[in-house]
């Protein structure tokens, strides 16, 4: 992880850009820090509820990150789990109100999920890790990247099932209509139904493991 | 009979990894060994085992619309479910650290074997989850929200030791390198979702009728094999299972 630095610097220098790069691809929450699995995989089944969702986590983990940063010389260590689980579950909580209030379809599609935020282990991990001794906007910074690490993998998971599963892409048919046969399905491609099913979720996944590790042969593991 | 069937639907159907991808991070993290995934997997058995009709009652008594009735009639139009989430989850830390004293006090030996990990249970999420989904189903009374609690914590229990076990047969073979580790645990967990996919028809036993509706997105072709429909009609009844507890 970043060192934790007190000397001042801009805003925008080389070390902050890098929290919020970093994330995204050799140091990616999901794939490489193995964390944040548990809510990410059963919501990819669309491509809409994963960005959506990737969203709602990058708000929740750069708001929450800042709140601990600012707290993080006021709470106990002996409680802080407790506290940390509070402020995570007030925002969610906004979350889960504001999509019910403007979103109230893909509200229910996501059901129980919204609210699993809380134990969404990134977000437990970051404030654990990078929150509790850092300021506020290195902190901000750390939480949306990693926020954002973890979207776009969602983000891709989603892609894929919703394109090979079935056939669309946010709703709107890519590869012509499956009943009237047109476009590619009159050349007889058809539909595979079980990329939107739960075991697919976590395969498609480990195939975007071993893409990145391939490419990044730093990642691999010893075993 | 209710409750045997309860039970098994939640251990097998319904289950926490397979179905529906709770307690992953422990999940991959803890299952390296089958001797620390035993120790985990029976703190989540018991932690479930309280919290879920703990959390039971306090949804009856206190979050769900007019649930205050009981404190007199002018209270019946409260509405506190927005506080679920936190209530719950301050549920399951308090009781996590409860549990951790108790241990700690009368069994020393599994305190010690299970170490760090009864804390982490805290930010399980198939805990939460497990209350989530018992809020989402409405169970009529307490035995029902206990019963499917222990069921989603063997479940769980269960998941974690196959895993487990199967990690510490597969370091001796011969993996691709991208593949080593992560990678192919996730393709071994999906592999294992397949296979519990098909205690979807358990219960069912094949006497109810196949689900009239048509899923959309899976059409079997005019020159599709015998064997081919047969698949495609135990995925549709799982997959009607599954969109039927999300859209619940």
């Amino acid at each position: 992880m970043a060192n934790i630095k007190t000397q001042s610097e801009s805003l925008f220098s080389k070390k902050n850009i890098g929290l919020l790069k970093d994330p995204l691809t050799d140091n990616n929450p999901v794939t490489v820090q193995v964390l944040g699995i548990c809510s990410a995989l059963a919501i990819t089944a669309e491509l809409k509820a994963s960005i959506i969702m990737g969203i709602s986590v990058i708000f929740v983990l750069g708001a929450g990150n800042v709140v601990i940063s600012l707290l993080r010389n006021v709470i106990p260590s002996a409680i802080r789990i407790i506290v940390q689980l509070v402020v995570v579950a007030a925002l969610v909580i906004i979350v889960d109100l504001s999509l019910k209030a403007y979103v109230p379809d893909l509200a229910k599609k996501l059901s129980v999920f919204v609210g699993l935020i809380i134990t969404n282990c990134i977000i437990m991990g970051r404030f654990e890790a990078f929150a509790l001794g850092n300021g506020p906007w290195k902190s901000f910074l750390d939480g949306v990247g990693n926020a954002s690490g973890y979207a776009l993998i969602l983000v891709v998971v989603g892609f894929f099932r919703e394109l090979l599963g079935s056939g669309k892409l946010l709703g709107f048919p890519v590869f012509g209509d499956p009943v009237e046969k047109t476009g590619l399905y009159a050349t007889g491609y058809e539909n595979n139904g079980f990329m939107l099913l739960a075991p697919m979720a976590l395969i498609t996944l480990g195939l975007i493991i071993g893409f990145q590790r391939s490419r990044n042969k730093s990642l691999i593991e010893t075993n | 009979m209710e409750f045997i069937q309860l039970f098994l639907k939640s251990i097998f159907i319904d289950n926490m990894v397979f179905a529906t991808f709770l307690g992953m991070c422990s999940y991959l993290a803890v299952s390296k060994k089958v001797t620390t995934a035993v120790g985990l997997g029976l703190a989540v058995i018991f932690v479930m085992l309280v919290t879920v009709p703990l959390n039971f009652l306090l949804d009856q008594y206190l979050l769900k619309p007019g649930a205050l009735v009981w404190m007199g009639p002018e209270y019946a139009d409260y509405d506190l479910s927005f506080l679920t989430f936190i209530l719950f989850i301050a549920t399951i830390a308090t009781m996590v650290q409860l549990v951790e004293m108790i241990v700690e006090k009368f069994a020393p030996a599994l305190y010690t074997s299970l170490g760090i990990f009864l804390p982490l249970i805290a930010v399980n999420c198939a805990i939460l989850g497990g209350s989530l989904f018992m809020q989402q189903k409405e169970f009529s009374n307490i035995s029902e929200a206990a019963v499917y609690g222990v069921g989603s914590g063997i479940g769980w229990f269960l998941a974690i030791l196959a895993i487990a076990a199967i990690r510490e047969k597969i370091r001796y073979s011969n993996v691709p390198a991208p593949f080593r580790g992560l990678g192919m645990t996730f393709i071994l967990t999906g592999l294992m979702a397949i296979g519990f996919m098909s205690f979807g028809g358990m219960l069912t036993g094949g006497d109810t009728p196949v689900a009239k509706e048509v899923v959309e997105n899976i059409n079997p072709s005019k020159t599709e094999v015998e064997e081919v429909v047969i698949d495609s009609t135990t995925l549709e009844i799982v997959k009607d299972s599954l969109t039927q507890k999300v859209q619940e």
